[in-house]
């Protein structure tokens, strides 16, 4: 905002910047103001940029209630002008009937322009006669000076009686400008299936038109407000009586969740869309414990909900109750320090640095420099995380039941007397060798989709939402094939170094030999499965999961190596015993083939018959078609429901509705 | 299809390599009991009397030399963790270590002084013996270099003698010489070599001669040993080997059955390929798209 330096007045409002940059852009500069004159650059009716100035008499200012605001001035002929600027509400109801020569069209510009989210304004003008203004300006000033609580009423009643019989203008329209990247992101999460609520400070319409703007309002969604700040309520408060007033509202609160129910249900079996807007005095109601549940909902019901002007308290307050209520699993995001509560009542609180401070940064779990960055957070990096975790955790019970159940078989020949079919460091060693860092590779490193993908398909991270990736079933299914792999391993090895010798030389199998060529075994069957169960081959997974292998012989050599003091029974057994003999090497060979022939058959049929949604993505990949629109809207298609938000909803709202003939959705 | 490509040869191989391999077995421990003792056989092994039995063994078809001769004991636990722990690795290795029994209880002391070897495995050593001849000539058996070299070497000590061995009211098994240093008491050293499994063979001895087929060899043994009150077998093996090792058919099968079933899972995989090619996943399928308004 270069131009805040240059603007003459006090930036108090953000519209009006906008508005002078642009009637400098169109050749009208506004360049100085004192106390009674205002000066600008024009053109006149030829085309010559003159200087002109006018007599600034009256401000009659801006409120919330009147959604209007208008000068006074005098231009350089004498003449008094009225201008007047507001919202359209207002300002079309004050025309003259002979000042509406665009009316119809403006309407229509404004609709437009309300629905892509600008902020627009109705200008209008009066030429008013001396009388008329001197009585004016007797009343105003005297109501001004009233020293009582009616002052603004007087105010307003005054001005009402000049802001009438006005002459459309036109429109304006202003972009509220948002972060870059905004509406894409929200719309890819929405797509993703999350839910997303806006808990803002702002007062009502321009928390609207920020929603408009990034997509989570959009026309054809029915609005639900709440808002209690009706007249007669209003009176209430005035009159003094606290807890009249308090009833009051609540009772229209409770009156109007109640109606909004009912939108939903009805909205429900036509597949309309619903907003709730919430202004924050009604919040304090709808979140008393009485009427909590039914709001929550009505929140739930809804496609999208904004609460405006609401504290940091409220907002911490929805927070808790949606993570309590729902169940479901919350993110809180925000800049500023009114964001705090929120951030930490939230499960996961992400704090946005920027120009706010550090507040929001410090006080969450994690910190983005914008908020688009949440996008890749979410989808790639919170379902490659998920993804990650979940497999590391059913391979780790994996690996280890295979290894334990050889040892628990082992004991049904032994007696059940607890005597270790392998030597005690390879006991100990198991876990800390030969099998830990293929799986701190997997955890770190595997991918499943690429990110290009992931982000192009925001349903995957629907995988993390729905569990689908570490349910009981799978866990027990990994665990199944880890018995499966220990008996496969087991048998084999007994049953092919049984009494008779397992060499050219004669020489017969012993308790060292069984154990070194089934720890054997297991080490290969164990790394190859996690071989098998990546998806993402870089060079470090290869170096780890073969260098455990062969890590392994070595270990084996150096430690046989030792004096038999140390090495106890596992003195030389891989050199003089189990490396020349060919049916160790055949054995291992069979039974790592053996045993991974099962997980391999099922994940085939699986991937062929019942693919995982991201296993049709890597399928679309190898396949070569990911950039084929066709193929990814089918795949896509289903993750738009009528109450998701984001402007690809709002097309796909937009086509159904137009397909459907239009009944009045614009 | 690869594994399968790979896995059937070595399967056929594997195979006829065990099938190569001539096996005699002779189960004798029931039928070398004298009649009037079959009741009560473990009276008989404790017992004074003749322990001696003759067999004959077949040959059915060519065996070259060397033939290994083996003993096959069946429900004999050597791999239950306390007979295991029960030795002394240090008293075997060196003659410095001879009195550290320790981990040798109960066999560890007799008559107040330390057993060398100690421990149960030794104690229990058996003690058959078995004498070959053919066409009434002596078939030797060789019982040199029937252990593992790193025993002799480095486990076994040459300066470790047997002392106050089987000298106590139990009498586990045989008797050792004790003017004979431990790492070329073989015999010893095999058994010690404990067995991972309950029905085990272990090496007796080699003969270095071939064996024509349909010829009969006798064989006068001494029924020592005392398997008879836990039930065990007693079996004598004469076997040649393979490069693979004894006859076992097990590899060999089963690398034709895991080959075969390979093949037939590639087969599979591709008619269904060919006959019903793969349409791109329809997302109605997703678990959660299944019932749509379900978030």
């Amino acid at each position: 905002m270069k131009k805040l330096v240059e603007f003459p007045m006090k930036p108090n409002h953000r519209t009006r910047q906008h508005l002078w940059v642009a009637a400098k852009e169109l050749g009208f500069e506004f360049y100085e103001r004192t106390q009674t004159s205002i000066s600008l650059y024009e053109f006149d009716l030829s085309g010559k940029k003159v200087e002109r100035s006018y007599e600034l008499l009256n401000i009659l200012e801006f409120s919330s209630s009147r959604k209007r605001m208008s000068v006074i001035v005098r231009n350089e002929e004498g003449k008094l002008l009225l201008l007047c600027k507001g919202a359209d509400s207002v300002m079309f109801e004050r025309l003259a009937k002979n000042g509406q020569e665009f009316a119809e069209q403006t309407k229509e510009h404004i609709e437009e322009y309300a629905d892509a989210g600008l902020r627009t304004l109705v200008l209008a003008y009066r030429e008013i006669d001396e009388e008329e203004y001197v009585k004016f300006n007797e009343e105003f000033t005297e109501a001004k000076n009233v020293v009582s609580a009616d002052r603004e009423e007087m105010i307003e009643e005054v001005a009402e009686k000049i802001e009438r019989e006005l002459i459309l203008l036109g429109a304006t329209a202003v972009e509220d400008k948002l972060q870059n990247g905004v509406p894409e992101c929200i719309d890819k999460l929405a797509q993703a299936g999350i839910k997303i609520w806006v808990l803002t400070g702002d007062k009502m319409e321009t928390a609207i038109n920020i929603g408009f703007a990034c997509s989570l309002l959009r026309q054809g969604m029915k609005q639900v407000v709440i808002n209690s700040e009706t007249p007669e309520n209003k009176a209430l408060e005035k009159s003094g009586d606290k807890t009249a007033a308090a009833a009051a509202y609540k009772a229209s609160v409770i009156q109007q969740i109640a109606e909004g129910k009912q939108l939903l249900a009805s909205s429900n079996e036509n597949s309309e869309a619903l907003a709730l807007i919430v202004d924050g005095k009604s919040l304090t109601y709808a979140l008393e414990d009485d009427v909590k549940d039914s709001f929550l909902e009505l929140a739930i019901g809804c496609g999208s909900v904004i609460c405006c002007r609401s504290s940091p308290k409220q907002k911490a307050l929805v927070t808790r109750l949606v993570k309590t209520k729902t169940g479901s699993t919350t993110l809180a995001i925000g800049d500023g320090a009114n964001d705090v509560g929120m951030l930490q009542e939230a499960d996961i609180g992400v704090g946005i640095s920027g120009v706010e401070g550090m507040q929001a940064v410090m006080s969450s779990d994690i910190a983005i420099a914008q908020f688009r960055y949440l996008e890749r957070l979410l989808l790639l990096h919170g379902h490659w995380c998920y993804r990650r975790i979940s497999s590391m955790i059913c391979y780790f019970f994996y690996k280890n039941i295979a290894f334990g159940f050889t040892i628990f078989f082992f004991e049904i020949y032994a007696s059940f007397s607890g005597q270790a079919v392998y030597n005690d460091w390879f006991l100990s060693l198991y876990n800390v060798f030969f099998t830990s860092l293929p799986v701190i590779a997997l955890g770190v490193f595997d991918q499943d989709v690429s990110s290009r993908l992931c982000l192009k398909f925001p349903l995957l991270y629907q995988e993390g939402i729905q569990n689908v990736l570490f349910s009981w079933l799978r866990i027990v299914a990994w665990a199944f094939n880890g018995v499966l792999s220990a008996t496969i391993i087991f048998f084999f090895c007994i049953r092919a170094m049984q009494h008779q010798a397992f060499r050219k030389g004669g020489e017969v199998a012993g308790l060292e030999v069984l154990g070194a060529t089934m720890y054997t075994c297991v080490v290969w069957v164990v790394n190859c499965q996690m071989a098998l169960s990546i998806t993402y081959f870089t060079y470090i997974q290869h170096l780890f999961i073969w260098g455990g292998i062969i890590l392994w012989y070595i270990f084996l050599m150096a430690y046989g190596a030792m004096d038999p003091n140390i090495s106890t029974t596992a003195y030389k057994v891989f050199i003089e015993a189990c490396a020349p003999a060919g049916s160790y090497w055949l054995l291992t060979l069979l039974v790592l083939v053996t045993s991974l022939l099962p997980y391999f058959a099922y994940s085939a049929i699986k991937f062929r018959f019942f693919p995982m949604y991201h296993e049709m993505i890597q399928w679309i990949r190898s396949d070569g078609q990911s950039d084929d629109p066709v193929y990814c809207q089918m795949v896509r298609q289903r993750s738009l429901r009528h109450t998701t938000v984001g402007y690809t909803a709002r097309f796909e709202a937009k086509s159904r509705s137009s397909k459907e003939g239009g009944e009045g959705h614009r | 299809m690869l594994v399968s490509i790979v896995f059937i040869p070595i399967g056929v191989v594997s195979l006829f390599a065990s099938r190569d391999v001539v096996e005699i077995i002779d189960q004798y421990e029931t039928e070398c009991v004298p009649q009037n003792f079959r009741n009560d056989k473990v009276s008989f092994i404790q017992s004074n009397a003749n322990k001696t039995c003759t067999r004959r063994l077949t040959v059915t078809k060519l065996m070259k030399k060397p033939i290994y001769v083996y003993y096959q004991l069946d429900n004999f636990y050597q791999n239950h963790r306390r007979y295991v722990k029960s030795r002394s690795d240090s008293q075997l290795k060196d003659n410095s270590g001879w009195d550290e029994v320790s981990s040798c209880k109960p066999e560890d002391m007799s008559n107040g002084q330390p057993i060398v070897p100690c421990g149960l495995i030794a104690w229990s050593l058996f003690n058959d013996t078995y004498n070959f001849s053919l066409n009434n000539q002596q078939l030797a058996v060789n019982k040199k270099g029937i252990s593992w070299k790193s025993d002799r070497d480095r486990k076994f000590g040459r300066n470790v003698f047997p002392r106050n061995f089987q000298n106590g009211t139990l009498i586990g098994g045989k008797s050792l010489d004790p003017t004979v240093p431990l790492s070329k008491q073989e015999d010893l050293i095999v058994w010690m070599r404990t067995a991972a499994l309950p029905t085990f063979r272990k090496l007796y001895g080699k003969i270095e001669w071939d064996l024509q087929p349909n010829e009969v060899i006798h064989v006068t043994l001494e029924n020592n040993y005392n398997t008879y009150s836990f039930s065990g077998k007693k079996k004598l093996v004469l076997s040649t080997t393979s490069w693979l090792g004894g006859k076992n058919d097990f590899l060999g099968i089963a690398y034709l059955t895991v080959g075969g079933l390979c093949f037939f899972l590639a087969l599979s995989f591709t008619v269904v390929y060919l006959v019903k090619p793969r349409r791109l996943g329809d997302p109605s399928y997703l678990s959660w798209n299944r019932n749509p308004g379900g978030h």
